[in-house]
Parts: C-alpha cells; structure tokens; sequence
C-alpha cells in the first residue's frame, strides 16, 4: 500500500464557552490515499464539515484544533503558521464548498479569479495563467469557455458556478480536494453532472477527495471509502460497498434502513429513535448508546474505538473479541 | 367515487416587471413568469398525490393555490365538489379552512419562536372555537402531541427547544388540529436528517392510516415520493408531464425527463455505476422554449416538438405530454 496523502491522527477541536469548554471533534482518525476520494457522512451536527474545516486550517475562531495531528505527504500542517497555511490552501489542496455564490467574488469576471490563482500558485505569466484558466473551464464542461471567462459569477447558473468553482480548485493543481457538501443546493440532473465531473477530473488531474455530505446516494455514486460520522467521532470506516451493504455499526445500518431507496420498495422505514446528542451532552462511553438497539452494559461505561470489523472498521463493542454480549 | 380534490387547468402569473420608470427609461415591455401553466389532476380520498420536480417547476405555486395562499388567474381548485376560490370568499370559508391544512419546509420558520407549543398546537383550537375551555384546550393538544409521537410535557417548550425532526411534529399537530381531511404538505422532510426523516414519514402514513387523510406532498426527492405516494404527477416548467400511479411511473417512466430524472437520481443501491448524466439545465422560465419546455434537453426531440405543445393526455392508462410517446417513437 503507497503512503497516505493524507493522515489525520487523534485529531481533536474545540471550542471554548463561557459555560466551559465543547469537544466538537473528539479523537477522529483516518487517512486518503493518493487518489483516493474519501466520503464523509454523517447528520448535521456530527462534524464532517469540521473535520474539513480543520484540514483545510478554515476553523471559525474560537474553535481551535486542541490535539493530534494531520499530516500533507508525511508534513505536519496542522500546526503551522498562518502564513504557511495559506500557501498551502489553493496550492496543495484545493476546496469547494456547498453555495458556489458564496466561494466565487461577486466583483471581479470568472477570468480574473482563476488567472489571479494560477499566476500565484504556479508562477506563470498571464498570456500562460489565460490559456490554462480557459483550458481549465473547458474541461469542467462550460461551453464556449473562450467568451463566458469574461463574464461575472451572476452571470452563470448555478450549475455553472459549482462548474467553475470545481475550475478554481483545480487550478493550482492541488494534491488534495476538501469538498464540503458541493452538490447539495443543486437540482438532482445537475448534482449527477458534478459528481460525474468531480469523478472524471480528480482521476485525470491525480488528486485525492475528500468529499463531505450528508447523501449516502452520492457518497455510494463518487466514494471509494467511506467515513460515517456520530457526535463528532468516526463510528465506521471502510470501503463503500462494504459499509452500505454490511455495515458493522449500529448506527450506521439505522442509517442505511432509513433511507428511501429507488431500488427497494418497504413499507416502513427502519428509524432510529430519538436525536444526536448536543456537544453539551454527549453520553458517557459510546455517544450512540442511548439510541442503539442493541446496547449492553460495557457500551454505557466504556468508549469503545475503531476494532476490526468484517472489511471495515467499527468503533463498536459488538465488535470486540472478547466482548460478552449480554443486553442489558 | 368523486375525487376529494379536483384541479382544472390551473394557472398561476406572476407579474415580475421591472417598475415603471425602468420601463418608460429602459423601453422594457412588461415580464410574466408563467409559474403554473394549465395543471390538472384529482386526488381520491384517503390517497396521495406526491408532484414532483426541480427548483422553478411549480410545484410549491400549486400547493399554495390549493390552500388558496395564491389567487389562480386561470383554472378552478374543487375541493369536496365546491370550487375553492368562490368558497373562500363566501361565509363558508372557515368551515372550509378547517377541513384543508398545510405544513411547511422549514420547521424553524414556521413556529413562532416566542410561542410555547400549547399556544402553537392550541391556536387553531381556538380560532375554530374547537377548545371551549382552557381544560379541554389542553386535554386536546396532548393528545395531538402524542398522535404525533411527542409528550403531554412538551407542551410547556418552546420551539427552540426542540430538534429539526420534533418541531416538525409539531407542525403536523398543530396542521392536525382543526381535523382536516387534507393535508398539504410542502417539502415537509427536505430540511431533516436521513434518520428525522424516516421518523416523520412513517408518522405521516401512520396518520393517514388512522384517520383516513388525503395528503398532496410536494418533494423533489423521488426516494421519499417513492414511499409515500399512490399517484405520482411529474412537473417541468409548470407543467405536469407525467402522471401515473407509483408502481407504473417508477417500473416504466415513459416521459423523457421523467426517465432523465429517474437516472439522475444517486442510490445507495448503485455503487460505482457508471452512466452519462444528462445534459443542460433547466431553462430561464423567464423565456420558456417553444413547443415542449423539455425539448432543447431531450434526445428524442424531432420538429415537432419545438414547434407545437403536447398537452396533458390519457394514453395507456397513464396521463403523458410528449409527442415522441404518443406518436409511438419512445
């Protein structure tokens, strides 16, 4: 196996209050090879964006990164100086996030956005920076690219925006893509399109995803692997199939059940009762315990972390060798 | 059997001219968007209709006309055989809003966040006369809490307290209140979580089981209309392009987009399948293309269908605009 891309280790966030400090991402773990397009899915409120946001070093102040580390190609970035993390951003890893109105500049054409980044990034001069942007839409499928490089964000649709914006994290020919729920506020003929762009142009240009969402339809469609999410912790990782089909964790075949499929008609849907936990609350040994159908003893004491399970790997008792499973 | 509701021909203009001065300076002619655009369709009673389709198609502006939240400028809204419009404006308007409910996309907008949930559910109690005293008031609105699967305690709370998923079933008993036999629901699970979702929609048709409810539910997600719907209407540019019922739409779609959509659609079920997208968007509805709406996107499209319109018309045993369909082409 190559070395990872990427290596997230025990990485913690917080966010200090005045009512004490909140633990938003607790002990997250997990690695993108080169090339690889990792999914991360979860509820609102379960840390995927976080986990992204502290990647890419975007943490909304007062939320700080409080322990572990993340690792660029064997390089520790999660520590560096401002300064350094901004060249890194846009240069090595690229991001694109959910309203491509708010990631592009009202103000200034399309053209000038992405020349501006290619010049910065790549050091080349402008005629060069022009032709490469022109290229770059292009391939993200804007038709005559030559005339619409000049137009202003509000010109294009929002379909064409996500387009460009997949343009602009491209440009600098980045390692590694953070995708933070990109086809979300797009319409269903429109997100298949992005996806199969992102898909088609990550493989082409060799760069590794991560892509954020909370639709297990697209992370099935785009994703090799796969990381679910839970009251800010990985429960399960694995590849795709794998966790869709098989899932090891109970939350993760809860949330498998209840989702409406086109292919499998029922006439229930499984549901988990009850909400994730607030990050004021989170429960005492598994996060998920209140609401697991298969709870015992050990999992209300006890945290459990990611074990072996089947081909992915689960942070659940059930799990454990040498677990007695007796409910509760 | 007489349809619960029946809707003929129903159109919807929206006046989105720029204002006057623009239009003397600028020499703009006035703008309409034809929101809805001549929309026919009847729901049994007990049943669901579930429309279908992307941002712009319509589908919200025909949920409002049928509450009556918008005026129709063309078409008629029948509701137990009395046309709407004219009821609505008639003493008998109340005993006519009792009877139809709505509940909305946003459970965090449309619950007043200063109102506790006895106030939210107790509202149309009281506006209907339906809770004389302030005992039976209460003794009514736990029980609509604990119809929707919430408890008598809660109704002390305010909104802020609640997740996504319960301040929605609050939404539902407060829509359940007056005992209406339809509901109109727009978008009630795009704003949830995959796993709230599962839980609103299983109390939906719980619901309708037991008090035998006709539900019209507006979605874009054809997942969910796939589990909630008897009869499935699929709308493009505010039009309806297909209607059948769920089984025969989803087994054998016969409209292109219907079929487009279907393919777009990404599933658990479908890891790593490969196919080609569709292509182009949407169209400006401010410039609607002649003909069929769907034809400059549509593979099968021949002269005709930019040039002349299909309506809306019975062919083996489902309703269809498509001049490819009809003429046996598709």
């Amino acid at each position: 196996m190559p070395s990872p891309l990427l290596e997230v280790r025990h990485l913690r966030v917080e966010f200090p209050t005045r009512r004490g400090t909140l633990l938003a991402l607790d002990d997250v773990s997990f690695d993108i090879a080169p090339g690889e397009i990792l999914g991360v899915v979860g509820e609102s409120g379960a840390g995927k964006s976080l986990t992204g946001a502290a990647i890419i070093g975007l943490l909304e102040p007062p939320g700080r990164v409080a322990g572990g580390e993340i690792r660029l190609a064997g390089e520790r970035i999660d520590n560096l100086p401002p300064d350094a993390m901004r060249k890194i951003r846009g240069r090595r890893i690229g991001a694109i996030f959910q309203d491509p109105l708010t990631s592009l500049n009202p103000l200034y054409t399309v053209g000038r956005q992405l020349t501006e980044t290619i010049q910065v990034h790549l050091g080349v001069d402008a005629a060069e920076a022009r032709r490469r942007a022109i290229a770059l839409l292009q391939e993200t499928g804007i038709p005559a690219a030559e005339q619409r490089i000049d137009q202003y964000p509000h010109q294009f649709s929002g379909g064409m925006r996500q387009r460009v914006v997949i343009a602009l994290a491209l440009a600098a020919q980045p390692e590694l893509i953070v995708a933070d729920e990109p086809t979300t506020a797009l319409d269903v003929s429109i997100q298949a399109q992005i996806i199969a762009l992102l898909k088609k142009l990550t493989k082409e240009h060799g760069a590794s995803v991560m892509l954020v969402t909370h639709d297990m339809g697209v992370i099935a469609e785009a994703c090799d692997r796969v990381a679910v999410m839970y009251a800010g912790r990985v429960v399960e990782i694995g590849p795709v199939a794998e966790v869709i089909h098989h899932p090891a964790h109970p939350y993760t075949a809860g949330l498998m059940g209840s989702i409406p499929s086109m292919a499998v008609e029922r006439e229930r849907l499984m549901q988990i009762d009850g909400a994730m936990p607030r990050l004021t609350a989170i429960p005492t040994g598994c996060a998920f315990n209140p609401r697991c159908p298969r709870v015992f003893e050990r999992c209300r004491t006890e945290r459990p972390d990611l074990m072996a399970a089947g081909a992915t790997r689960a942070a659940c008792w059930l799990q454990a060798a040498d677990a007695v499973k007796v409910p509760a | 059997m007489n349809p619960l509701v029946e809707v003929k021909g129903l159109a919807k203009t929206f006046d989105v001219s720029a204002p006057w001065l623009n239009r003397v300076i600028e020499r703009q002619p006035r703008k309409f968007v034809h929101a809805v655009d001549g929309v026919s369709f009847a729901i049994a009673r007990g049943q669901t209709l579930a429309l279908v389709g992307e941002s712009g198609c319509g589908k919200s502006t025909v949920a409002r006309l049928l509450v009556g939240l918008y005026g129709p400028t063309r078409g008629s809204v029948e509701f137990d055989g009395r046309d709407t419009a004219q009821t609505l404006a008639s003493p008998d308007a109340r005993a006519l809003r009792k009877r139809m409910q709505m509940i909305f996309q946003d459970p965090y907008a449309s619950l007043n966040p200063r109102w506790k949930v006895r106030d939210i559910v107790g509202e149309p109690l009281r506006e209907h006369g339906l809770a004389m005293t302030e005992d039976a008031l209460e003794a009514k609105v736990a029980d609509l809490l604990r119809s929707v699967g919430m408890g008598a305690a809660d109704m002390e709370k305010f909104p802020h307290q609640f997740s996504g998923g319960q301040r929605q079933r609050i939404s539902i008993a407060r829509a359940l209140a007056t005992e209406p036999e339809f509901l109109i629901c727009d978008e009630p699970t795009s704003a949830l979580d995959v796993s709230v979702q599962a839980q609103v929609l299983n109390i939906m048709k719980d619901l309708q089981r037991q008090r035998g409810l006709t539900y019209l539910f507006i979605s874009h997600n054809l997942a969910v209309v796939r589990h909630v719907a008897d009869q499935v209407g699929v709308m493009y540019l505010g039009r309806l392009v297909e209607l059948a019922d769920r089984r025969t739409l989803f087994a054998a779609p016969r409209h292109p987009y219907t079929r487009m959509l279907l393919d777009a659609i990404p599933d658990i079920a479908m890891t790593g399948r490969q196919r080609t997208p569709v292509q182009g968007e949407v169209p400006n509805p401010l410039q609607p293309p002649t003909g069929c709406a769907f034809h400059p996107r549509c593979p099968h499209a021949n002269a005709r269908c930019s040039a002349e319109r299909p309506e809306l018309v019975d062919f083996q045993g489902i309703r269809i605009a498509c001049h490819a369909v009809t003429e046996g082409r598709l």
